[in-house]
């Protein structure tokens, strides 16, 4: 073990540790307990300017309330949802194809495609914002669900096959090989054979891409117009220049817009580290 | 047998592929390749054949001009550049501290699978958020930032309203997520650290800082391989945040190409210059697209 443990020392040092540890562990949370605190306060408390103090009077869910009613925020809400979850279904069924494909079949410009993908994941956006901007309104799908969830699926299929053909390269090539033998279709292979055992993989990416999808910014900022379509990033932001100064209803409205990824995070904790610490450890 | 049976083999490998392909090149490729070509071109985004109110039509080849008007003409590229440059330079520092909190927290004590996850949580909270937090942590009349400075005696310093300070206020905020990253990196990285060589170095009488640096870093490379990737991409891509909180401002002083680019394009319909801006982005972070494709098949060669 590195660092040596801490039992290994005197009571004094593992009570001082301890104490050092929940200090360090306050300091990195005060930015987020403000905003909960705030999210509780009546609108009198932020007027009397009171952020960093426990709210005398609170309005627990008043405010929550007043987001949901006159702030559209339950309409952000559900574009979110219906943006995310076709996206991480999508990329995540054409990318274990893909994966598949690059990673049990020899043929010509596989590894050229193979670095295509990956390439295209380093990409900076903005070389793609105008052409697929300009793409999405001929296709008339600008302003709509469906043009945000298949440039989503696009783009986040170049990571995730990346990702996935390392994985499926891992697994025994006999086991594919013999069910070759038995006369099995490759797609019989991919529906019995592959998708069973890269559950824990789809399982680690699945959840890495709600995060990264629901916490879009930039290409809903770019692909929507008006409040029909707009996710709640960009949604929260559009309302957040309306309420000014009413902090509480700011607060509220981050609190709804973070929570998913940090609920589907707090459940799924692990499959969430194995996906993004892939390759982390020397394998 | 039919011509399937006898073929799936072959066709199958690229039927499966087909459809991530097809997406991938008329959302991802064919648009760098468009975006390329209409820098050369002053466009303002309408219709090619139309023309301006002006007589001037809507689209024209200006052949490099946007190039050479952006570096001999634009102080704001420069700005924009040079903070591309320390967002660069000043992110990586997530890097060491999510090394030391790491560290800090590899212990096995009661409760630490909850202390880690909340240390790990502010990853997954989306930049507006964030941006949101941070404005307010930063407001020199509530902030946080203003309690504390208020406590030791000193003035509220407004960091967001500051030329020189504003993108420096930005990558402060941008390191909640970045070291909550760095750090699940290596928390996983140590847990693949050799227990026998730690053994070894604390026979040879190695300890602390000369244990970190010459048994426990260099099993941690891959871990910081892919911290430093992340971290330089993330740094290109700042954009984010910015818009939130600053929106490029106090006087563009916080613009990065990223933001630049988005601007010059949505908000000035000048579609050239800011194909021009993206074209030179992209350049930038080709050299590291280079490096890691070059060592990825490096690599792939060598387990052959």
């Amino acid at each position: 073990m590195f660092p040596t443990p801490i039992q290994n020392y005197s009571l004094k040092v593992n009570i001082g540790y301890r104490l050092l540890l929940l200090l360090t562990l306050a300091i990195w949370l005060l930015p987020l307990v403000a905003v909960m605190l705030t999210s509780m306060r009546t609108f009198d408390d932020v007027l009397a300017g009171n952020y960093w103090t426990f709210p005398e009077e609170t309005a627990t869910i008043a405010n929550y309330t007043a987001v949901f009613e006159g702030g559209k925020m339950g309409r952000f809400f559900l574009n979110s949802i219906i943006i995310t979850l076709p996206t991480v279904i999508g990329t995540l069924f054409l990318s274990s194809l893909a994966g598949y494909s690059l990673a049990m079949h020899r043929f010509k410009l596989n590894l050229l495609v193979f670095a295509m993908f990956i390439a295209g994941n380093f990409v900076p956006f903005q070389i793609l914002m105008i052409p697929v901007r300009n793409i999405s309104i001929e296709m008339g799908v600008y302003n709509t669900h469906i043009g945000l969830i298949i440039f989503h699926i696009a783009f986040q299929t170049g990571f995730c096959t990346f990702f996935l053909r390392n994985f499926i390269k891992e697994l025994p090539f006999e086991l594919i090989e013999a069910a070759r033998a038995d006369g099995a279709t490759e797609w019989t292979i991919y529906r019995k054979i592959i998708l069973p055992l890269i559950v824990p993989a789809l399982a680690a990416l699945g959840v890495l891409e709600f995060t990264f999808i629901w916490n879009d910014y930039f290409w809903a900022l770019v692909l929507t117009q008006g409040d029909t379509v707009k996710p709640i990033t960009v949604g929260l932001d559009v309302l957040r220049g309306q309420w000014t100064t009413s902090w509480n209803l700011v607060s509220a409205g981050s609190v709804v817009a973070a929570l998913p990824p940090v609920i589907m995070f707090f459940i799924l904790q692990r499959q969430f580290i194995q996906g993004l610490t892939f390759g982390a450890v020397k394998g | 047998m039919t011509f399937w049976e006898r073929n799936q083999l072959r066709l199958a490998p690229f039927l499966f592929l087909a459809p991530a392909i097809l997406i991938f090149l008329i959302y991802v490729i064919y648009p760098i390749i468009d975006s390329i070509w209409v820098s050369f071109h002053e466009w303002n985004g309408m219709d090619k054949e139309g023309m301006r109110g002006n007589g001037n039509p809507n689209w024209s080849w200006v052949g490099l001009d946007h190039y050479i008007t952006l570096f001999t003409d634009d102080d704001e590229f420069y700005v924009s550049l040079f903070n591309n440059i320390r967002w660069l330079i000043f992110s990586l520092l997530a890097i060491p501290i999510g090394l030391i909190l790491a560290l800090f927290v590899n212990q096995q004590i009661l409760g630490m699978r909850y202390i880690k996850s909340l240390f790990y949580f502010p990853f997954v909270i989306n930049a507006v958020v964030i941006g949101v937090i941070f404005t307010w942590f930063y407001n020199p009349k509530y902030g946080a930032l203003a309690y504390v400075l208020g406590f030791f005696g000193l003035d509220p310093v407004p960091f967001l309203a500051d030329e020189n300070l504003a993108t420096y206020g930005i990558i402060i905020a941008s390191f909640f997520p970045g070291i909550a990253y760095t750090m699940i990196l290596y928390i996983t990285g140590l847990t693949g650290v050799s227990r026998e060589m730690i053994e070894a170095g604390r026979i040879d009488g190695a300890s602390g800082f000369t244990m970190l640096w010459n048994v426990v870093l260099p099993q941690l490379k891959p871990a910081t391989l892919i911290a430093v990737v992340v971290t330089i991409v993330g740094s290109l891509r700042s954009f984010d945040l910015i818009a939130v909180m600053t929106a490029g401002g106090p006087w563009g002083s916080s613009e990065v190409l990223a933001y630049k680019m988005y601007q010059e394009s949505l908000f000035n319909y000048r579609m050239g210059y800011g194909a021009a801006i993206a074209t030179i982005l992209f350049l930038i972070m080709d050299i590291y697209i280079a490096w890691f494709l070059y060592r990825l098949f490096k690599n792939e060669r060598s387990e052959k």
